[in-house]
């Protein structure tokens, strides 16, 4: 997996699905949860799109607000696998 | 000493809530609450510990001046703290109500600001919250502020001991639940122990509870469904509570299942959107080994039910043995302590098929056959349970016969006695409480089809559309007066979500982009919920009624109809109700 196509899917998962607005440009250090964008139970969805897009299953201790508030934080712990 | 559990017919043994069974029976070795908590090892309170919790915090609110009739508010975290303050209160005879904590995204002024408004209608003693938090509210707020460590100290420092238990007399208030809006004008719903304990006594028959039960929960306190099935019913009858904090359970679903498994659960109570929640978003994983088996029913209450909500939690979980009839529903309220009806044990909630255009167009509940092409179908809440009785009346106050659709009516004995100092709010009309529901009366079971009112129900919370708009009108960029919200029912969430229409002067794609931004995050810091849409018109977009109002109706329509001819991707949303 390379950075960059981790990311650009993500980014367009989390804005289609997520925050459901496709053009809104969501920045790489913007709070996606701590803004409002998407509400805590978006979280756990991440966690189903990563584990099928990926095959990276994030246990619960590391799907918390503060460990996967923007998308620099999630596609680090995305390629960490 | 209660021995028995609280039915009817034991009902004259319990004369107040002090009677729990949890406080009284005589084997004080069973455990009260099984705490849980993500990645922690679970906290195992006996009812022995639970007592010596409970006297040790009425001994710090009675050394901190608290009395009876005192209202105090505990804004906690859901914990076991908060819980034994509820319970010190009422040894001491004051009076508890449970409120949110301030969270990291909620707006601290704003959320301050309310606490004072709240502390200063309604009279407030004292508010309990964390220690952290208590120096930082007490200058906002017009009485004491306390955190856990000023209860234990003082009793301590004085060497008090726990006063002797409050004998209120069975009429007096014994706690309030506060409606949804905006903190500080939410109205008090106050409840009597005479009135709490019919509720349970009925509820507990309507259940057919028994002491073999085990009650798993992960709702917060401080909405009914939280506090009255999941926290006063198992203590009160003495069966164990398995408890977990909404936080944790929202962003792990499966912790629930983990607990039902673990603890061989038997009841629970969710809201609809929760179904979608774990059939859509519990990883395969996560569930390895567990069972549900041991569940007697899955109530489904605080929200519109729906039946794709069902049937996509029993689809993914037959495997785990969820069966239909282990779905049940409850339509409840907090002026009614909380359940008026609920599906009997053991079978699965009715499903009544009828023609949606009757439905919309004459308020008539017609049956139809499935393969009939206006087929539509809604699931039942169950009968009322005992005690508690429903009519459905037209717009005139009249009753209307089965199959037409009006406003429920209720009279209980289990009422609220009133909302708590606001004697000019009159809850009652000839001694039937108005519920603002819409619904209709077949074969002895309620269905509701909507609201008289604007009222948005997200996740199963009670959100005012003009609270979210008073907010948005603040956020720079935005036309004040000139924005709109409203509810979008999703069949993917199983629950409305909130949409904001608003008028903005730019053109430009990053000034817009930052409004967007700007409109959710003051949204998300002044209430507690999340704003699904945003979307910005120019001038004169929207449409007011001739008094220049925003119609918020004829606004949702117009963006529905809009959003489904732009469509370029993402779900749709399901128009009409």
């Amino acid at each position: 997996m390379d950075e960059a196509s981790v990311r650009a899917d993500l980014r367009a998962y989390i804005t289609r699905e997520l925050i459901r607005d496709e053009g809104y440009g969501l920045k790489d250090d913007e709070g996606i949860i701590s803004g409002g964008l998407m509400d805590s139970f978006a979280l756990a969805e991440l966690g189903v799109y990563v584990e099928q897009a990926f095959g990276v299953y994030i246990p619960d201790p590391d799907l918390t607000v503060a460990k996967m508030d923007t998308l620099n934080q999630i596609v680090a712990r995305v390629l960490r696998g | 000493m209660n021995a028995m559990l609280l039915t009817p017919d034991s009902r004259h043994t319990f004369a107040t809530l002090l009677d729990a069974r949890t406080l009284t029976d005589s084997d004080d070795t069973q455990p009260a609450i099984i705490y849980l908590e993500t990645d922690q090892p679970p906290i195992t309170v006996t009812r022995r510990e639970f007592r010596e919790q409970v006297r040790q915090h009425a001994a710090g609110l009675d050394a901190l001046g608290l009395r009876a009739g005192d209202l105090l508010i505990i804004a906690h975290t859901q914990n076991l703290e908060s819980i034994y303050a509820f319970w010190g209160a009422l040894l001491l005879g004051a009076i508890p109500s449970m409120f949110p904590t301030l969270t990291d995204k909620l707006d601290p002024q704003v959320y301050m600001r309310g606490m004072a408004e709240l502390a200063r209608l309604s009279d407030v003693r004292a508010v309990l919250t964390t220690d952290a938090f208590a120096p930082e509210l007490t200058p906002h707020v017009p009485c004491p502020v306390y955190g856990s460590e000023d209860l234990t100290t003082q009793a301590h420092r004085e060497g008090r001991s726990a006063p002797p238990a409050a004998r209120p007399s069975t009429d007096a208030v014994a706690f309030l639940q506060h409606s949804s809006g905006t903190t500080g004008l939410q109205k008090g719903v106050a409840l009597s122990h005479r009135a709490v304990l019919n509720q349970l006594a009925h509820y507990s028959a309507a259940l057919a509870l028994s002491s073999d039960d085990v009650i798993v929960s992960w709702l917060p306190l401080y909405h009914d469904m939280g506090l009255i099935a999941g926290f006063l019913l198992p203590l009160v009858q003495g069966v164990p509570l398995v408890l977990m904090s909404p936080f944790d359970w929202v962003q792990h679903p499966a912790l629930l299942f983990r607990a039902i498994h673990d603890y061989r659960g038997t009841l629970c109570w969710l809201p609809n959107f929760a179904y979608n929640h774990c059939a859509r978003r519990i990883r395969a994983r996560d569930l390895e080994g567990l069972s549900l088996t041991s569940m007697r029913q899955l109530i489904n209450c605080s929200e519109p039910v729906q039946a794709a909500s069902h049937a996509l939690f029993l689809e993914r979980f037959a495997p785990l043995g969820a069966r239909p009839e282990m779905l049940g529903v409850s339509y409840a309220m907090a002026e009614n302590t909380f359940a008026v009806t609920q599906t009997p044990p053991g079978q699965p909630a009715r499903l009544d098929t009828i023609d949606r255009a009757a439905l919309e167009h004459e308020g008539r509940a017609v049956p139809v056959p499935h393969d009939h092409p206006n087929a539509h179908t809604r699931v039942s809440c169950g009968p009322c349970i005992a005690g508690t009785q429903a009519r459905v009346l037209d717009a005139d106050g009249a009753p209307l016969p089965d199959r037409h659709v009006g406003e429920i009516a209720i009279q209980s004995d289990c009422l609220l006695s009133g909302y708590y100092r606001r004697p000019d709010i009159q809850p009652f009309r000839e001694g039937w409480y108005l519920t603002g529901d819409r619904g209709y009366m077949a074969d002895g079971e309620v269905y509701i089809v909507g609201r008289s009112k604007d009222l948005i129900i997200n996740a199963g919370k009670n959100v005012y559309p003009q609270d979210i708009e008073a907010i948005v009108n603040t956020v720079t960029g935005v036309h004040a007066g000139r924005a709109v919200a409203f509810g979008v029912p999703d069949e993917r969430e199983g629950t409305e979500l909130i949409a904001v229409v608003a008028e903005v002067k730019t053109e430009d794609a990053e000034e817009r982009r930052q409004i967007s931004a700007a409109i959710r995050q003051a949204v998300a810091r002044a209430s507690t919920v999340t704003v699904s849409y945003v979307h910005l018109v120019g001038a004169k977009w929207l449409i007011k009624t001739s008094s220049g109002k925003i119609a918020r109706a004829a606004n949702r329509e117009k963006w529905l109809a809009e959003r489904s001819a732009s469509r370029s991707g993402g779900h749709e949303p399901t128009p009409g109700g």
